[in-house]
Order: C-alpha cells, then sequence, then structure tokens
C-alpha cells in the first residue's frame, strides 16, 4: 500500500475561502478558519446553516466549489477521501450490518494492510477504552443506540487520524445517554489526543464538550471563540439568541465614564464596560441574560444598573429557578430567571417589580443587528 | 406491593378466543394450498408408482416404485442438460442484472422509476409471445444473426435459431426479470452513508464493492438465482421454441409423456424426481451462500 496522507499529514486544519454553492445558494461562504492540533472544536448552528457541508467537505464527500483545505503543510483539498487522515463517526452511525463490531473496527486497519497481529491488539485497545470489549463477536443490529455510537467513535479513532470527525454523534440518543456520551467523548479525546471537529445544532452539547465554539449562519461563521466568551460576550443578536437566551433592549449611547458606556434604556441610564460593545455607532441593543437580572418588588433595593415599572406577567416554577416574564413600560416583555436558593417570597402575577443587574454582566450589541435573530 | 388476584375463568376464556383467532385469519390461505397444492401433490405422488393397466390412460395401482428409476435413466440426458442450461441461463441472468440493477439503484437518479416500469414491462406480454419475439430476434433476417456475421464472430453458414444457444439466452432473457427485481430491491436497502463510511476508512470505489456493496446485496443475488433457476430447471416452452431434438430439456419430456403419450406415471414420477433434485441443490446452496447470516 502506498504511504498516503493518512499516516503522514499532521498539524492544524486550516480552511481558507472555503466555498460551497449548490446552483445560486451558497450553502458555505467564504469560510476561513483554523483549528489548532489537538483541540475539540464544534461547528455549531441551525439546520441549514452549512455546518455538515463544511463537515463534508473536510470530509471529502463533497467537493468545495471553490478555496482550500489543508492539515498542517499538506493540502488534501482535491485528495479522494480514502486518501485523506481524517476519519468520520456518521450521524446514525453507519457500521456495516454484515461484519461483526470486531470487523467493523478493523475495517480501516484492514484496508491499509496492517497485520492481523496488530489488527487485533488495536481493535482490543479501542474496545476497551469504550468499554465494551465483551461486545466484539456480536453484529451491529444486536447492540443498543449508546453501543452503537461507541462502536461508531471506536471504528474512527482507530485508525488514528489526524482529524476526527463528528456529525451530530448524539442526534439520535435519549437525553440522559446523551449527557452522559458527551462527558465520555470528552474524556476519550483528552485521552488520545486527536483533534475533533463536531458538527451540532445542539449549544449544550457544544458548550460542554468543545474548547472552541464557531457559531454558523448562513454559511458564515458568526462568531468564534471558547463557550465563556460566546455565552458572556456575544458579538452578534444571532449568537446572543442561539446560544442560551438574552433580553435585548434598544438604548443609545449618551456618554461615557471612563471604562464604562452610559446607555439610555427608555428613561432607565445604565452603564456597560466598554470591552463588552462591539457597536459601531450610538444606536445599540443592549443584551443581558435571564440569569443575570435580579427581580425585586418595587421599592425595595436594588443596586447596579435598574430597570424600573416592570409588572410581573407570568411565573413558572421549575424547581431549581423559577421563571418570570416581566412587561417592562415599553411594551416589551423581559425574561428573568431567579435562583430558588433563599427565602424570599415569591413574586406574584401582577405585581410591581423593579428589575437590576451588575454592569459587567451585560454586553452591548450594535443597534442595526435584528433583535429576534437566531431565537429559538 | 399490590396483590396480584388470581384471573378468573372468564378472563381464560377470552384468552383461548385469542389464541384462535390467528389460525381463523390463516384459514383462507391453508384451505388454498390443500386445494391447489397438497391434493394435486398427493395425486402425482399416487399416480407415480401405477402401471398402464393396458388401455389408454388407465392406471391402476401397483406401488411400482422402480418407475423413479426407469424413469430417470430414460430421460437422464434431458435431466443434465435441464440443469445446465438452467445453471448457464442463471449465469447470463445473473451477469445482466447486477450491473443493471446496481445503476437503476445508484445512478439512474430522476430515472429510476422509468427503469424500473421498463424491467417489469415484458410481464405485459405472454411468456409464449416473448419466447417466440426473441425467436424472431435470433432468426435468419433478425439484427444479432446479422451484426455477428458482419462481424466474423459466425460464419454465414451459422444460425443461431433452433440451437443450444438460443434455448439459453431464451431462458436468460425470460427470467431476467426475476433475477433483476430481488438485487434492486436489496441494492436499494443499503444506507448511502455505509457505504461514505467505507471510503472513510480508506477503501476505494472497488473495495467498497467487494467488502460492502456485493455482501449486503447478497440476500438479492440468492433470491434472484433461485428465482430464476427453479423455473427455468423446469422450463420446456424454450426448448420447444428455440431449441432442436437435441436441445431437449426435461420439462419436454413431462410435457411429452403427459400430454402426447398419455403415460402418467412416468410423467408424475419424473415431476418427483426433478422436484427432488432442485429441492436438494437449493438447500444446499443457500447453505453455501450463508443467507442465514446475510439477511
Amino acid at each position: 500500500m502506498a504511504v498516503d496522507a493518512s499516516t503522514s499529514a499532521k498539524g492544524d486544519l486550516i480552511l481558507k475561502n472555503l466555498t460551497k454553492t449548490y446552483g445560486e445558494f451558497n450553502a458555505v461562504d467564504d469560510l476561513s478558519l483554523v483549528i489548532p492540533k489537538g483541540s475539540f472544536f464544534a461547528l455549531l448552528g441551525p439546520s441549514g446553516c452549512g455546518k455538515t457541508t463544511t463537515l463534508r467537505m473536510i470530509a471529502g464527500l463533497e467537493e468545495p466549489t471553490s478555496g482550500t483545505i489543508s492539515v498542517g503543510t499538506t493540502d488534501i483539498t482535491d485528495m479522494k477521501p480514502y486518501k485523506r487522515p481524517v476519519n468520520t463517526v456518521f450521524q446514525n452511525y453507519a457500521l456495516f450490518p454484515h461484519l461483526s463490531i470486531f470487523e467493523n473496527i478493523a475495517f480501516g486497519l484492514r484496508r491499509r494492510g496492517v497485520s492481523d497481529a496488530d489488527v487485533k491488539a488495536q481493535v482490543d485497545k479501542v474496545l476497551n477504552l469504550v468499554e465494551l470489549p465483551q461486545l466484539a463477536e456480536r453484529k451491529p443490529n444486536q447492540l443498543s443506540g449508546g453501543q452503537q455510537q461507541r462502536i461508531a467513535v471506536a471504528r474512527a479513532i482507530v485508525n488514528r487520524p489526524a482529524l476526527l470527525l463528528l456529525d451530530e454523534p448524539l442526534g439520535a440518543l435519549d437525553l440522559k445517554l446523551r449527557r452522559q456520551m458527551q462527558i465520555e467523548l470528552k474524556w476519550i479525546q483528552t485521552e488520545i489526543g486527536i483533534t475533533f471537529v463536531h458538527v451540532t445544532h445542539d449549544q449544550e452539547e457544544a458548550m460542554t464538550m468543545a474548547d472552541t465554539i464557531a457559531v454558523m449562519n448562513n454559511g458564515k461563521i458568526e462568531q468564534m471563540g471558547s463557550p465563556e466568551d460566546l455565552y458572556d460576550s456575544p458579538r452578534t443578536s444571532f449568537v446572543a439568541n442561539f446560544l442560551g437566551q438574552s433580553n435585548l433592549i434598544p438604548g443609545t449611547i449618551t456618554g461615557n465614564d471612563g471604562d464604562n458606556l452610559i446607555i439610555e434604556l427608555f428613561g432607565n441610564k445604565v452603564s456597560v464596560p466598554k470591552k463588552r460593545s462591539s457597536a459601531h455607532g450610538t444606536s445599540v441593543l443592549v443584551g443581558i441574560r435571564p440569569e443575570k437580572f435580579r427581580v425585586a418588588a418595587e421599592g425595595k433595593g436594588a443596586t447596579g444598573n435598574v430597570l424600573t415599572g416592570g409588572v410581573v406577567s407570568d411565573v413558572s416554577y421549575i424547581g431549581v429557578s423559577t421563571q418570570y416574564q416581566v412587561e417592562m413600560p415599553w411594551g416589551k416583555e423581559l425574561i428573568v430567571f431567579e435562583q430558588n436558593d433563599d427565602d424570599e417570597d415569591f413574586l406574584r402575577k401582577g405585581e410591581k417589580v423593579t428589575l437590576s443587574w451588575e454592569p459587567v454582566f451585560s454586553f452591548v450589541l450594535d443597534g442595526s443587528e435584528n433583535a429576534s435573530s437566531g431565537s429559538h | 406491593m399490590a396483590v396480584i388476584s388470581r384471573p378468573s375463568g372468564k378472563v381464560f376464556a377470552l384468552k383461548d378466543n385469542k389464541s384462535l383467532f390467528p389460525y381463523l385469519l390463516l384459514a383462507p390461505g391453508l384451505l388454498w394450498l390443500f386445494m391447489f397444492f397438497i391434493l394435486p401433490i398427493a395425486n402425482l405422488a399416487q399416480m407415480s408408482t401405477k402401471t398402464n393397466s393396458g388401455e389408454t390412460g388407465q392406471f391402476e395401482q401397483t406401488y411400482r416404485f422402480a418407475n423413479f428409476f426407469d424413469s430417470f435413466m430414460d430421460a437422464s440426458g434431458q435431466f443434465a442438460r435441464s440443469f445446465l442450461y438452467a445453471t448457464l441461463a442463471t449465469l447470463i441472468a445473473l451477469a445482466i442484472a447486477y450491473p443493471l440493477a446496481y445503476a437503476i439503484a445508484f445512478k439512474s437518479g430522476k430515472w429510476k422509476n422509468v427503469l424500473l416500469v421498463l424491467v417489469i414491462a415484458p410481464f405485459f406480454v405472454s411468456f409464449l409471445l416473448r419466447t417466440i419475439a426473441w425467436k424472431q430476434i435470433l432468426g435468419e433476417e433478425g439484427p444479432v444473426t446479422a451484426i455477428l456475421r458482419t462481424l466474423h464472430i459466425i460464419s454465414p453458414q451459422t444460425t443461431l435459431t433452433s440451437s443450444a444457444f438460443a434455448v439459453v439466452t431464451g431462458l436468460a432473457y425470460n427470467f431476467l426479470p426475476f433475477m433483476t427485481l430481488p438485487i434492486y430491491a436489496s441494492l436499494e436497502r443499503i444506507d448511502p452513508r455505509t457505504l461514505e463510511a467505507s471510503g472513510d476508512l480508506y477503501a476505494n470505489g472497488f473495495t467498497t464493492f467487494r467488502k460492502v456493496t456485493l455482501p449486503l446485496s447478497m440476500p438479492g443475488v440468492v433470491a434472484g438465482t433461485l428465482l430464476t433457476f427453479i423455473p427455468a430447471a423446469g422450463d420446456y416452452i424454450n426448448a420447444n421454441i428455440l431449441g432442436n431434438p437435441n436441445t431437449k430439456m426435461l420439462g419436454n419430456v413431462i410435457e411429452a409423456r403427459f400430454f402426447k403419450i398419455v403415460d402418467y406415471p412416468t410423467a408424475a414420477a419424473l415431476s418427483f424426481t426433478l422436484m427432488a433434485a432442485i429441492l436438494i441443490l437449493v438447500t444446499f446452496y443457500i447453505r453455501k451462500a450463508g443467507t442465514e447470516e446475510l439477511v
């Protein structure tokens, strides 16, 4: 067997001006991206945002319209899928139904001419890694969904690719199993140190596992960063709404006091740190996460930024927290999550309240952003 | 823990009624099988050991099991020929049907349904007419002979009709849809992602075909070869219309014994021998092909 890139290429994954066009439609639009070696990278976005197309281009299952893909210094753009240093965990796993679990995992090794003894040793090793050594002789249809998913991971990582692609790998599992597999996948990634590129529409899944998340929308990357970064300092309303929930309130910058911007929100003056702003002009959207709000009956002490004149329009108790909807004087409803960690009285529907929050817990978006973009 | 109360007699009665229900559903089918399969077979079995009582069409039961041996020895040549022709026809049909089914399943795009209808279209014409049409196609004035003569593949004196070639290709032609459809069905069922996974795991196109596509389509290949081989082995129309006296198959012998010579016991004995031979072959074949594992 010829020496191919599957064993020689190492290093960062570099996408340069990657574009995929279907007729008039740009599925992936001039995407440039560096995914560092050894990282757990998530491409997050709603269906149709181009994340799966990007993944399939990296795997070699789709041909880019233009742009290049390389691993380290090796350009793999025009390489056949079976020559790439890349393995994929497919959606719904795509295990070979006619082969035993052992032969499923051995498939890639055998194609590369690995000797029988080495095949046995390596397959046994990954079966132990995914904690399913007892299933070697079974057929895929005799396994549960969670077991199949682990075998799909084992079948890919046994080849020690430079890059492991995961296409919505946990989509078919129930919630509890999904949580468990998230932790397990993260552990496997840390254990073997291969670069994982994970495609998902589930923001919680991306945030649990990935070091770096790229949020995609309409074939472009909206924002890229660590989960904390994206959650605390979103730069577009799409990111603010797609990752968790955000209250976005339109306002105007009226001045600043050193490190803070002073912004007027329907008559209330609030301040936000300058470094948390991505606004260009004076017209802005101020974003506050629902759990950052403090809610108190009108007249009770409120510190930091304060919005007055709210009326509770809905209360739902969900155990760890209580969710309030508060109607503001300007006619919009804000969402507030209050931890149930003290013996304060519940606020009732119709009660007048004041909302407040610490300035560092808010962010500022440009006023041209569509406040409802990316909402669930 | 709740105490589980003893079921009353009524519950048992209901359960008994329920267990009868599947048999009621089966009854029409079983009755049909009994009337049109079991009874004729029993009748045939009875006939196979009778002897002619001297008058044409009159037979008496003498339990002469030697009928089986005698008839087999008389028709052993046709027996061997039947299996040879059926095997060749099956192989030819497989060679044509597999690529055809593969193309329809994976490469036809929006033409898939049109192509499937074309595969089934010959069924709208009677078997007999199709066989006669095949005679025309291979005939002196037909295109096949003309082309082969122009290319000097056959000499100008050679004719294609009334030959073993015509019989075998006629069988292959007539049973081609029975080969194509099961193979198509099994190819169609393959998840395209397993093929992508194979490519992803360092298998090139040919290896993917050999290691994934072909094994996954084996149930269709086994079904198709059986559906072609079994009727082809018992066929007599192709040999009748397309063959010559030296290409007679066992079906022709049975037909002659039944309808021309009116020697029912011999015809019945031969029918049984043919059935048994096919059954043994098929059992052996299915074991070999390992379909229990593949399905």
